[in-house]
């Protein structure tokens, strides 16, 4: 974690942003993040992102689960105390599927969720810098890392002949921290190292 | 036109006016950011009055136990299970928008999937009050827990319907909620990042989780989705079937049948889509969202409602002809003598009435467009679904094996009626709480569908359409050269 400076442009249309992606990446240009107010499909390809694996997270917990399930069922039913129910065996595993099934879902579904808020590091007070205020309503904001080498003014004027409507060099803390969204907070304390 | 997936003239637009993403960002969350009108201040405190009432019966009932009520016993489930049953039914059709119609591609559920996911979780929350206080000793709930205890461990009998129950009630609310609180997480962001109070910035900075909008957390939230739809497409279609087996797996005549499963969980999306309906429309008036819930929602959830209607219809002839052809006298008594006839035989041909007859008219696709007689059906519809659960439990009890036990009028007592009352108070508050402070239509994936299916979308389809089919591919595909080396998904 750590203060980085960006350059970020925004577009109005997707239909920009698409070619957009792709002349920065073919001029060698590390693109830092691109945030969009709804999934614009197809993005993740375009910038060369990985499939997500986090439908096999919500397999294995849907695994646990099932586990769990019937083998705490059986060592209820067969081992830890054994009652007789109509005289029916106690090994009773059709009667047992509906809470199986309960327990799958509830434990793919939970453990996924928990899964996605872990690894998007989302949680209640979590506070993030966020670079343009309608990048969650109406704009498409692609945010591009500077390097030592990067040129601010080259890679400005790269982005409107690319077809951002609005281009700017911002500062700013790439991470998350603990924070409130309606007051601005330094994170940083000016120190003087003689 | 270069984002063009062909969408047939046939169907309607799903946004109506030509809107830009900021007119539907604002369209949407504009209600949270003014005052509410007089008419929700009403609507707010005779829910909260009613919610009261509920409370002070449930007291009576906790202090005094079920003695309250006027169940005795034969008719031991009266009016409290068949409450519960018809909450929990009317749960259902949130979470098939959200899940199945997802999985189906429907895109007009992106209009009313939120408002329908929110009815869901108030109405799974209204249905769990009904069997935790039936129990009387409710203090005595957590009982029905497989948790290590001091009596043994003595534990819950896994093979009873009523601890499915149980396990199926919680994980569907458990699921519904993590199901429409994720799909919630951006537009919490939307209206953070528009929020013109310091108060509002917070509140809305701590629900919206640190949400930025960002290409990877979008994908993993598409993943998400997906997954959590595939879940739940079988969790819903499972609690219904488990609320079934209560009736299904005992020896009652009347209840012991195999129909029930299928026949409750059409009964069940049924009455869901009636009240979803009741719902909208009051809030598309109010809200002045006419735009996003336009006529064709309106129809098509019509059409899922006459569809359902007749299943359900199907399957109390069935239910008739069976207990016929099984030539058992107790089966066949207490359908053709009791049910159909007898003391309760109005509640059963007012329920054949509601659930069966009226809904046909919505063949008629002019009556299936009109707002005023949807609304009248909706209650219609759910007036209907209600006695089917009485007639169901009612119908089966009054008279069991024991003639000297047989009970011909049972009436509730007004704390059994104010109980119901009270989870009406329950339901509506959530709901009022939430058409104020939430965004009532899913803002980004409006958005999403915006470009393909709204009306602006369809005005530039139609100019492509007069072309001949060669120059339309070729314009197409033409389209498609331009972008380069970047391949654009379409779907």
């Amino acid at each position: 974690m750590a203060l980085k400076k960006f350059v970020v442009g925004c577009f109005e249309d997707e239909k920009v942003l698409f070619p957009a992606v792709a002349k920065v990446r073919k001029a060698g240009y590390k693109i830092h993040d691109v945030y969009t107010p709804f999934p614009v499909h197809g993005l993740d390809q375009a910038m060369g992102l990985r499939e997500t694996s986090l439908h096999t997270a919500g397999f294995l917990f849907g695994l646990i689960g099932t586990t769990t399930a019937v083998t705490f069922m059986t060592w209820v039913f067969t081992k830890d105390w054994p009652v007789n129910i109509g005289g029916k065996p106690n090994f009773a595993l059709p009667a047992w599927i509906p809470i199986t099934f309960e327990l799958t879902v509830l434990c793919a579904a939970v453990g996924m969720v928990l899964s996605f808020l872990y690894i998007c590091q989302l949680a209640p007070f979590v506070k993030r810098h966020h670079f343009h205020a309608r990048a969650t309503d109406d704009r498409f904001v692609m945010v591009i890392e500077c390097g030592e080498k990067t040129n601010e003014s080259e890679l400005s004027s790269f982005m409107n002949s690319v077809g951002a409507i609005e281009v700017n060099t911002q500062v700013a803390e790439e991470g998350w921290w603990i924070g409130r969204y309606d007051q601005d907070q330094e994170l940083y304390k000016q120190t003087n190292i003689a | 036109m270069s984002q063009t997936k062909y969408e047939s003239q046939l169907r309607e637009p799903l946004v109506n006016g030509n809107k830009t993403y900021g007119q539907v960002t604002n369209d949407i969350v504009h209600t949270i950011e003014v005052k509410p009108t007089r008419l929700w201040y009403i609507g707010f405190y005779v829910s909260v009055v009613l919610l009261l009432f509920g409370v002070y019966s449930v007291y009576r009932e906790v202090t005094y136990g079920i003695g309250q009520w006027n169940v005795n016993k034969t008719i031991g489930w009266g009016w409290d299970i068949t409450n519960f049953v018809w909450w929990v039914g009317i749960g259902h059709a949130g979470t098939l928008i959200s899940a199945i119609l997802l999985l189906f591609r429907q895109g007009w559920r992106t209009g009313v999937n939120r408002a329908a996911e929110a009815m869901t979780i108030f109405a799974v929350m209204c249905a769990g009050q009904f069997p935790i206080f039936h129990m009387g000793r409710v203090w005595m709930a957590f009982f029905t827990l497989p948790y290590p205890n001091t009596r043994g461990p003595l534990w819950p009998n896994f093979n009873s319907p009523l601890l499915w129950d149980v396990f199926a009630i919680s994980t569907y609310f458990t699921v519904s909620l993590l199901f429409w609180y994720s799909g919630l997480l951006p537009d919490m962001a939307t209206i953070r990042d528009r929020a013109k109070t310091k108060l509002r910035k917070h509140l809305y900075g701590i629900a919206s989780f640190g949400w930025s909008g960002s290409t990877k957390h979008w994908q993993r939230h598409e993943s998400l989705s997906l997954v959590l739809a595939g879940l739940s497409t079988p969790l819903v279609l499972s609690v219904h079937t488990i609320v079934s087996f209560d009736f299904a797996t005992s020896v009652v005549p009347g209840w012991h049948t195999t129909i029930f499963p299928p026949y409750f969980v059409a009964g069940a999306i049924f009455s869901g889509f009636a009240m979803v309906q009741t719902l909208m429309l009051i809030t598309r008036k109010v809200m002045n969202l006419q735009d996003y819930i336009t006529l064709g929602h309106i129809e098509a959830m019509n059409k899922v409602i006459v569809l359902t209607g007749s299943i359900v219809g199907c399957a109390y002839l069935t239910e008739l002809f069976m207990a016929w052809y099984s030539m058992v006298p107790f089966e066949q008594d207490i359908f053709f003598k009791y049910r159909i006839a007898g003391p309760y035989g109005w509640s059963y041909w007012l329920m054949m009435t509601c659930n069966v007859i009226s809904p046909q008219l919505f063949w008629f696709r002019k009556l299936r467009r009109n707002v005023t007689f949807t609304f009248i059906m909706s209650i219609v519809v759910n007036i209907g679904m209600w006695f089917e659960r009485f007639v169901i439990i009612v119908s089966s009890l009054y008279r069991d094996y024991l003639p000297s036990s047989w009970s011909v009028y049972y009436r509730p007592s007004i704390w059994e009626v104010g109980f119901y009352l009270g989870t009406f108070g329950l339901f509506f508050t959530c709901y009022f709480l939430f058409s104020k402070y939430f965004p009532v239509i899913a803002i980004a994936e409006i958005k999403h569908v915006l470009k393909t299916t709204g009306e602006s979308f369809k005005n530039d389809m139609s100019a492509l359409e007069q072309k001949g089919a060669d120059s339309f591919y070729e314009e197409m595909h033409h389209d498609h050269h331009e972008e380069g080396s970047v391949k654009v998904a379409h779907h």
